[in-house]
């Protein structure tokens, strides 16, 4: 048997390792459609709790909206349920080019093309466009997929201290040199609901002669003031040349990514990037779906200020409750612990007070940063804040950290 | 030519500079400090520690002995440069 004790054992200490580290990560079986209250059955076996969703990205409270479930019927039955061939086989539909477009014309770019993920956008751009006489500078902080992807390309690589931008022009005055420059951030930062300052990347990226490419999976839909993400927050739409984001966030959370921005680009990736070439075409039920959403957000602004209020109002209420919040304008808000077990401990607490959320920690975010990361959504009302806000401070009041500062947690719980 | 004393203020110079935001965390970066196992530098951001060390100290450090382990602290990082310059 190839598969001997041996190999058996071999895996067998690495998960527990993983268990013993504190690492393993567990799933939590959710009963029900996605949304603000969802019934969760937690550990494997137990009765279903109804919760209130404090850690999804459905920023805009799409996944389970009616009007995109029409849309993901309908177009199942109109286009049918597979493609069976990746996009240049037989697998390119005319709703797969209307939903590119309708992107293009979102983002305020030249050109979009779809892939099964932004993992896989990620994944594929970069060796599609750069080659080894080229160099990458990208954000420390900046998706573990961006990570993967300028690992799999040949371009040298080189990166700046988080959102530093003497950094980053001593970096780009170090690579001038180079055949093409390509900074590469994150538009808003996953753990931290930091933003980008677009504004003073695309002018030192002008002034070294530099490409950009914004994954802009964490604000697509909602930031900007008609939601089109970062660059339209900080005025520089039409000035990103390469846009990877997500349509498994906040544009109806079920699948798919693209890359968006220079025309020339997006033809290379049709010609170069695997997984484009090798990895089957999006299902025609999510092309519909993700259609409707981008109609749905065009005509109004109505989810993404909702979104955006809500936002304000968490900040502020966790914030006046003594949480250490890390100060931001985004729907991520990270609630600072420092401390892994602590960040586990509260989570545990919260979830018998019927809040879902996780507290995240190194390796996932730096040493001594753990934190639980709460994300908004335009799903929730303000009741649920409220029962949100209340559940954390009396977990807050019985770990005693309410009032604290970085300085005094870490003192009291050690990182 | 530096000397030992010399070359490890100049890394952990450098190191303070290209991955050190926070000043407290700065003063208390020492030469024995875990700096990949310990989170403050990240495998991947390495890179530029290794081309920093090859243009300075005009050696080529080859990507088998580049490895997380070898550039864990200043100290080792320290050896590291020594072997090269000797073995050149």
């Amino acid at each position: 048997m190839a598969y001997s004790d041996k190999v058996r054992e071999h895996y067998q200490k690495t998960i527990k390792e993983i268990h013993e580290g504190g690492l393993f990560k567990e799933e939590r079986f959710i009963h029900s459609p996605q949304a603000a209250d969802i019934k969760v059955e937690y550990p494997e076996g137990a009765e279903l709790a109804s919760l209130i969703n404090m850690c999804a990205n459905n920023y805009l409270g799409l996944s389970s909206h009616p009007e995109v479930i029409k849309a993901a019927h309908d177009g199942l039955d109109s286009r049918g349920y597979g493609m069976s061939s990746v996009r240049f086989i037989c697998g390119t539909q005319d709703i797969h080019r209307e939903l590119q477009d309708k992107l293009t014309k979102f983002l305020g770019t030249e050109d979009t093309v779809l892939f099964p993920s932004c993992m896989d956008a990620n994944a594929g751009v970069f060796e599609a466009i750069l080659g080894e006489e080229d160099v990458i500078i990208a954000d420390r902080l900046v998706h573990a997929s961006l990570i993967d992807g300028i690992r799999l390309c040949k371009a040298q690589y080189d990166s700046f201290k988080h959102m530093n931008m003497d950094h980053l022009a001593q970096k780009l005055e170090m690579h001038q040199d180079k055949r093409i420059r390509l900074v590469v951030t994150d538009g808003v930062f996953s753990m931290d609901g930091d933003m980008a300052p677009l504004d003073e990347m695309v002018a030192l990226c002008e002034r070294y002669d530099s490409m950009i490419l914004l994954d802009d999976s964490h604000a697509t839909g909602f930031i900007g003031k008609t939601g089109k993400g970062t660059h339209e927050h900080f005025g520089v739409v039409g000035k990103i040349d390469i846009i990877t984001t997500t349509l498994g966030k906040a544009l109806g959370g079920a699948s798919g990514g693209c890359v968006s921005g220079r025309r020339e680009i997006v033809e290379m990736c049709k010609q170069r990037a695997r997984p484009y070439l090798f990895s089957n075409t999006m299902p025609p039920v999510i092309v519909a779906a993700a259609s409707r959403v981008l109609d749905i957000i065009s005509e109004t602004t109505e989810r993404r200020d909702k979104l955006e209020q809500n936002t304000k109002y968490f900040r502020e209420k966790m914030t006046e409750a003594g949480f250490d919040i890390r100060p931001g304008q985004t729907p991520i808000v990270p609630v600072m612990l420092y401390n892994a077990q602590l960040s586990q401990d509260m989570a545990k607490d919260l979830y018998a007070e019927g809040i879902y959320v996780i507290g995240f920690f190194y390796p996932v975010v730096p040493q001594g940063q753990a934190r639980i990361r709460c994300q908004l959504s335009a799903a929730h009302e303000r009741e649920h804040l409220d029962k949100a806000i209340a559940a954390f401070k009396k977990v807050g009041a019985k770990h005693g950290i309410l009032g604290l500062k970085k300085k005094e947690i870490i003192e009291k719980f050690g990182v | 030519m530096e000397d030992d004393a010399k070359l490890r203020e100049t890394v952990l110079a450098y190191v303070k500079d290209e991955y050190i935001d926070d000043e407290d965390e700065a003063e208390e970066l020492t030469p024995d400090t875990p700096l990949i196992s310990g989170g403050i530098v990240d495998s991947f951001s390495m890179v530029s520690l290794k081309v920093f060390l090859e243009k300075r100290y005009a050696i080529k450090i080859p990507d088998e002995d580049a490895t997380p382990t070898a550039f864990d602290t200043v100290a080792k990082i320290v050896e590291l440069v020594k072997r090269f310059k000797e073995g050149k």
